[in-house]
Parts: C-alpha cells; structure tokens; sequence
C-alpha cells in the first residue's frame, strides 16, 4: 500500500494507483475530459494536471502513479488558471456550436466550460473545415469537434479490435479519422456505436433520426407500432434522473402510447422467440449431428458484421435464427397484421434499441424484408428514445404504469436477461435444456455466464452431456475464443465448446453504443442487476413457457424450424471486404 | 481523402507478388513495417493505396495502423510524385533567412501545395527540416540539386532551368 497526501487528507491506496483515481477515494474530483475508466490513460487534455509539493512539475494526475510521501495539491488558484487557460486552447479549436450541437446538454466539454465560468472566446478561434462524415446510417463523425482525446481510438481499436478509426498525421496536424482516410462507410467499421459512446463532445454522435418518426407518428394513413429492447427498460431512466438500472417497463408502455403508438410490443417477447429457435438450432446440431458447432449466437448486428468481414471461416457456424428485433417486426407484419386485421403495409414499425448497428440491421440482407414490407422501418436508440419523450411533453418521472399489446408483448425472464452478457447463453441453455430432457432446469440461474469478465467459459450438465460454452463480449475478446476453435480443429481435437455468445459491446446491450453516456463498469453492473432482478422476480423463467410463444406456434408458426419459422425468423451470412476499396 | 481507383486482376496479381517479396526480404525482423514500406515506396516513388491493402492484408497489420505509420512521417508519399522534386528548407537559419517567402511563391507560381503534386504531374513541392545546409539559407533542392542563398525572384529561374534541363 502507498500512503501519501491529497490535499492535506491522509490516503492509502494499493500500489499503482494514479492521483485521478487516490483522489476519487476522497472525494476529490480533478477535471479530465480524455480519461475514460473504460480505457488506459492517453494524458492528451492536460486538464488533471496537480502540484507535488518540493516539485516544479504538473503532472497529469490520469498517467501519474500514486508514490510514497507525496503531498499532492489538486485544487488552488493557480491550477485553476492553467486549467482554464487549457480549457480555452482547446475551445478555440472547437465550433462555437453548442446549441445546435447533438451533444448539446450532454457533452463533457460544454460541462467543463460551464465549470470554469468560460465567458468570452480569449483566444481566437480556429476550426479546420472538415466536411461531416455521415456515410454509414449509424453514425454521424464531424470531425471538427473532435478534441482529439484519443478515447473513440482506443475504444475501436483495443477495446474491439474493429480498427475503423485512427489519428493520422502528428503534432498540431493530428486528426481522427476512418482508418486509411477512407469514409466510415469503406472502414472496417462494424456501427457497434462505442466510439460515439465514450466521445466526450459531438464528434462522434448516433444518426438521429427522430424526426422520421415523428412524421410517421403524425401521419394518419400509417399504423405505428413499437417494441423496445431489453436492456432499454434499465438505462432509459439515467436521462431522467432515476439511478442506473431502475426498471421502467411500465412507465415507457405508457410513455409509447402517450407518443402515439397504436401498439406497443416488447423485444422481450421476441428474444423469447429468438431462444425458440436457437436452442432448437442447438439440439439439432449437438444432439443429432445436424450442423456445424459450436453454434455461435448472432442477434448482434455489429458482431455478425465483425464476423461477416474479420472471420468469415465461421459463417457455418452461426445460428441463422434472427434477432428479436427483427423477428418481431416480421411477426407484427404478418402474425399481428392477420389477427388484428389491419394491412401490413400500413404498419410502421419503429424499434427502441440500446445500440446503432441496429439501423444497420434492418437493411443487412433482403431477409430482413421477409413480411413484403421492411420488417421495421426504423430503430431508434435509446438516446434518441429520451429526446423524443421530453419533446413530446409527457412527464415522464410522474407517468402511470401501462401495459403491452397482448400478442407479441408478453415475456419470460429468459426474455428480459438477453440485454446482458451472458443472457442469451443463459436463456438458450433453459430452453435446451427442455428441448433435450423433456423437464425444466431444477435451478435456472447460469452464474457461471454471468458477469462483466470479458472471457467467460463454463461446463454445463444436461442430462447427462457436458456442454461447454463461452460467452465473449467487447470484440477484442471474441479472437481468442475462435482462435482456441480454430487450433483444436487444425490439431483435430475435441472442440472447446459446443456454443459460444459474442456481443459487440462490452457488458452486452446494456452496456450498447446507443445508450446514455457515462457508462463504465459500475453502471454496466447496475443495468445488469436490473435485469437480473426482474428475471429472478418472474413467474416464468424459460421462452418454452411463454404462454403467447405457445399460441404463436399453434397458431401460426408451426413448431420451431418448421418451413415458415425458416422463412420468417431465420437469415444467413457472407463473407464481406473489410474494406470496401 | 485519397483517390478512388479501380486495378484489373492483373495488376492485383503483380500487387500480390511485389508485397510478398518485399515481406519475405524483411521476414522476422523487428520494425520491419517501416522497412517494407520504405522498399515500397523506393519502388513506386509512393505508398500506393492498393499496395498498402495487400500488405495489411500480407502481414496482418490493420490498415489503420499502416496510414498512421504513412502519415506520421513526413518521408512517406500517399500521391504520386512529381518529375521533379522540389524541397524547401524551413529549418530554423532557413526560416529565419527568409524560406516562408520561398515556400509562397514556389506554392502561387506552380500551384501546388505543400506535399503535393502540380495537375500535370511535372512538380512535386516539400518542406523539409533541415537539410544541412544552414550556411547557404535560405536553402532549395531541386531534383537533388542544392541552391543556396535563394530569393524569391530566383524562383521562376529556377523553376525554367528544371522545366529545360
């Protein structure tokens, strides 16, 4: 343990420890706007910088080792000065645009400003004229608000492994860019969003696309419809002032009908839906030998674009169930349009995500169009979610509780727990479970999948196999588990695992590029917690049980991996150039 | 933003062979990235986009990390180069002794900027760090050629002596 001083306040901290972090300890903030707790320091800002007393230097208190016998002062009048004189070299390279900025009210740099009582422009102000890159649909970069902090690199390129980002060139003339000075469009980018979760300012933002859904909303010729993502129902309230993971299901039900929705829906029920296929996708594969293992999950759309581009060697072995996403909007467009007899071509079906490479999704392969209409016609994410509710008037802390559309709204915990990682392996293994043994699990939890470790691996018993799996989340962690399938396979040994689960983001979707900002490890946990809750507290606990994904099959479907499951609820995958020229 | 092009399977064939013998001379060695992108670079006068593509796609580096690695050095070209090459001094006695004035009017006769190439391929314009020539500032080179103590005025001379020669 190190014992030192931050002003004046005994500390002990373990070895190893910056001052950014001792002084959190003790309450002590130090302004930072490039450290991120997701990421390794890069002391780009200069903005944490302390005194050491008997030392003429300022270290920056992010990249500095806590030592021995320091007396460390954060705060004082001329630390204040040289931070504010900071602040305003890097305003006078950043767009006087706050208010028309996607970040306005939420960006670290406008806090900071405010913080330091910025009142006039000191310096005069110098913007390089970069046009906007918004050629990808998910994500929108203007390259001129960027601080150059370095985190939207460092995430994309340690943190998921993608590489679709960069500096280029040095010293005054270092700018971010795509990688290879190509549009975003060209990169290896996989629209996971991560960048624009950890940009401190509006450099890197989600394509806000708002406004087509209110036009759609105000239009009378069109039916909307809504469902919202797992992992939307305990992050949504942050931009409302609830603590991070405070389940809201009730409150969005009736948020969405008080926007206007005519049906509100849950991708609950679908995740349900997705499990009905995928463990059927399983047995098929690890009971009688049809197909490739280990079967590796796909209803995240920026890791099937990873995939797709990085690893095409295992197209054969992901599950060609589709997302909950998509699987409801082609049930609401086919199954709810039948029931409820309205015309599927006037259901407009908008979709509430945690994520941006959702927006992707909905045009990824003509499979996604298998209702005759776009399955969904457009997903927002949770960001644009929050934005929508406070312009729409309703109050949303005082709203009272509602409840879903009675088909295509109903859940089981298995449902609710696919936001986090290791949710769906969990869900997948309930319901295989059934499928192999004809009883439900004598206890449902799967703690071995769960939590924020990025490798999880554990061996499973059913009924006598042993099924090993691996849950990956944060891209960078996924080589390693394909790299320990593609040895055995060359050696010609057993195989490591018979199912593996990537999501793109780490933590999973509650954790998803397209959620509020601040997220690290803390509010991660928080969220997951959240779910995890609301699982432990149902009734039912497995998708088979669902009484609605009953009626859907008896009703409509046939039974999982019938020909119109397959025409409905499945896709396929192809390899893709990583760059695109 | 670097210009698009489009290269028949012949010429990505001879790309193949070109990257894969530059890689194998520099196998194994530490640092080698920088060494097969100067051989690259000797050969074509310029990183080529595709050329940088297939050596991501050769040694497994991204293609990110490659244009960081090009655009962090000045001595890397991403556009071809010009028939002659022209270097302005802007080391400190070269500063100092005038080359600001050099570089503007080398940039408004040719119309060219700095690190780039005229339209019709005939000049290419540098700044470089010192050259070592601090006592004959502000210095030029021009196709390798040394000229010293130069003027502004000089320039056009100079600029009709290479078109010429």
């Amino acid at each position: 343990m190190i014992k030192a001083k931050i002003n004046n306040i005994d500390i002990e901290v373990p070895e190893g420890t910056t001052i950014l972090d001792a002084a959190r300890k003790v309450q002590v903030k130090i302004p930072t706007l490039c450290k991120h707790k997701d990421l390794l320091p890069t002391a780009a800002c200069g903005l944490c910088i302390v005194k050491l007393k008997n030392s003429p230097k300022l270290p920056r208190a992010c990249a500095t080792p806590i030592e021995n016998g320091m007396e460390i002062t954060t705060h004082d009048s001329e630390l204040f000065e040289v931070r504010k004189s900071v602040l305003e070299l890097i305003l006078s390279n950043h767009p006087n645009e706050c208010v028309t900025c996607g970040r306005n009210g939420t960006c670290e740099l406008q806090d900071l400003a405010a913080d330091f009582s910025i009142r006039e422009d000191k310096i005069k102000r110098f913007v390089r004229d970069i046009p906007i890159d918004n050629s990808n649909g998910s994500i929108v970069i203007d390259f001129r608000k960027c601080v150059k902090c370095g985190r939207c690199i460092e995430v994309c390129q340690d943190i998921q492994n993608v590489w679709a980002l960069s500096f280029l060139e040095r010293g005054i003339n270092t700018r971010m860019a795509p990688a290879g000075d190509i549009s975003l469009k060209d990169s290896p980018c996989v629209k996971c969003g991560q960048c624009s979760a950890h940009c401190p300012t509006g450099a890197i933002i989600e394509n806000d696309e708002t406004e087509t859904v209110w036009k759609a909303l105000r239009d009378e010729n069109k039916y909307c419809t809504v469902q919202i993502a797992p992992s939307v129902r305990v992050a949504l309230g942050e931009a409302f002032g609830y603590p991070p993971g405070t389940n809201l299901t009730k409150k969005i039900y009736t948020a969405m009908r008080r926007l206007g929705f005519k049906a509100v829906f849950d991708t609950n029920f679908s995740a349900d839906l997705t499990i009905m296929e995928e463990a059927s996708e399983f047995v098929e594969r690890f009971a009688h030998g049809k197909g490739a293992l280990p079967l590796i999950t796909s209803c995240c759309p920026a890791w099937t674009d990873f995939m797709e581009k990085m690893h095409p060697d295992f197209i054969d072995n992901f599950s060609s169930a589709k997302s909950p996403q998509q699987m409801l909007g082609v049930m609401a467009k086919t199954y709810f349009a039948e029931k409820m007899k309205i015309d599927p071509a006037k259901i407009y079906q908008v979709s509430i995500m945690p994520c941006t490479a959702k927006k992707y999704e909905l045009e990824r392969t003509d499979e996604m169009h298998a209702s005759g209409f776009m399955d969904v016609d457009v997903a927002l994410t949770t960001r644009e979610l929050a934005r929508m509710i406070k312009q729409s008037g309703v109050d949303f802390n005082e709203l009272p509780d509602g409840e879903p559309d009675s088909i295509l709204g109903e859940y089981t915990g298995a449902g609710t727990i696919f936001g986090a990682t290791g949710g769906v392996m969990e869900a997948a293994i309930r319901t295989a479970y059934n499928f192999v043994t004809g009883k439900n699990m004598p206890a449902f939890n799967v703690e071995a999948v769960r939590g924020m470790k990025g490798v999880k691996e554990a061996e499973l018993e059913v009924a006598g196999h042993k099924i090993r799996v691996a849950v990956a989340h944060g891209l960078a962690n996924v080589e390693h588990v394909l790299n320990k399938v593609r040895e055995a396979k060359k050696a010609g040994k057993e195989l490591p695992y018979h199912f593996i689960e990537v999501m793109a983001c780490p933590g999973g979707c509650i954790g998803g590029g397209g959620q509020p900002y601040g997220t690290d490890d803390d509010l991660r946990m928080k969220r997951a917690k959240g779910l995890y809750n609301e699982d432990g507290e149902m009734k039912i606990r497995c998708s088979h049980d669902n009484p609605e994904i009953k009626r859907i099959y008896a009703d409509f479907l046939g039974k999982p991996l019938s020909g119109k499951a397959h025409d409905l609820l499945h896709t396929h995958y192809k390899a893709r150039p990583i760059y695109q020229r | 933003m670097s210009q698009s092009s489009t290269i028949t399977p012949n010429e990505k064939s001879d790309i193949r062979k070109e990257v894969a013998q530059h890689v194998s001379n520099w196998k194994g060695e530490e640092g080698n990235l920088i060494m097969i992108l100067h051989a690259i670079q000797n050969q074509h006068g310029y990183v080529p986009r595709e050329v940088a593509m297939e050596l991501s796609r050769e040694v497994g580096v991204t293609l990110g990390r490659i244009y960081e690695v090009l655009t962090f050095y000045h001595y890397f070209k991403l556009v071809p180069p010009g028939k002659h090459n022209i270097s302005v001094c802007l080391g400190t006695a070269c500063y100092l002794k005038g080359a600001p004035a050099l570089i503007n009017e080398v940039k408004s006769q040719l119309k060219v900027e700095e690190g780039g190439t005229t339209e019709d391929h005939e000049f290419h314009l540098d700044v470089v760090r010192c050259i070592g020539c601090c006592g004959m500032a502000p210095a030029m080179t021009v196709d390798g050629r040394t000229c010293g103590k130069v003027k502004p005025e000089d320039i056009s001379k100079i600029i009709a002596e290479t078109k010429s020669a």
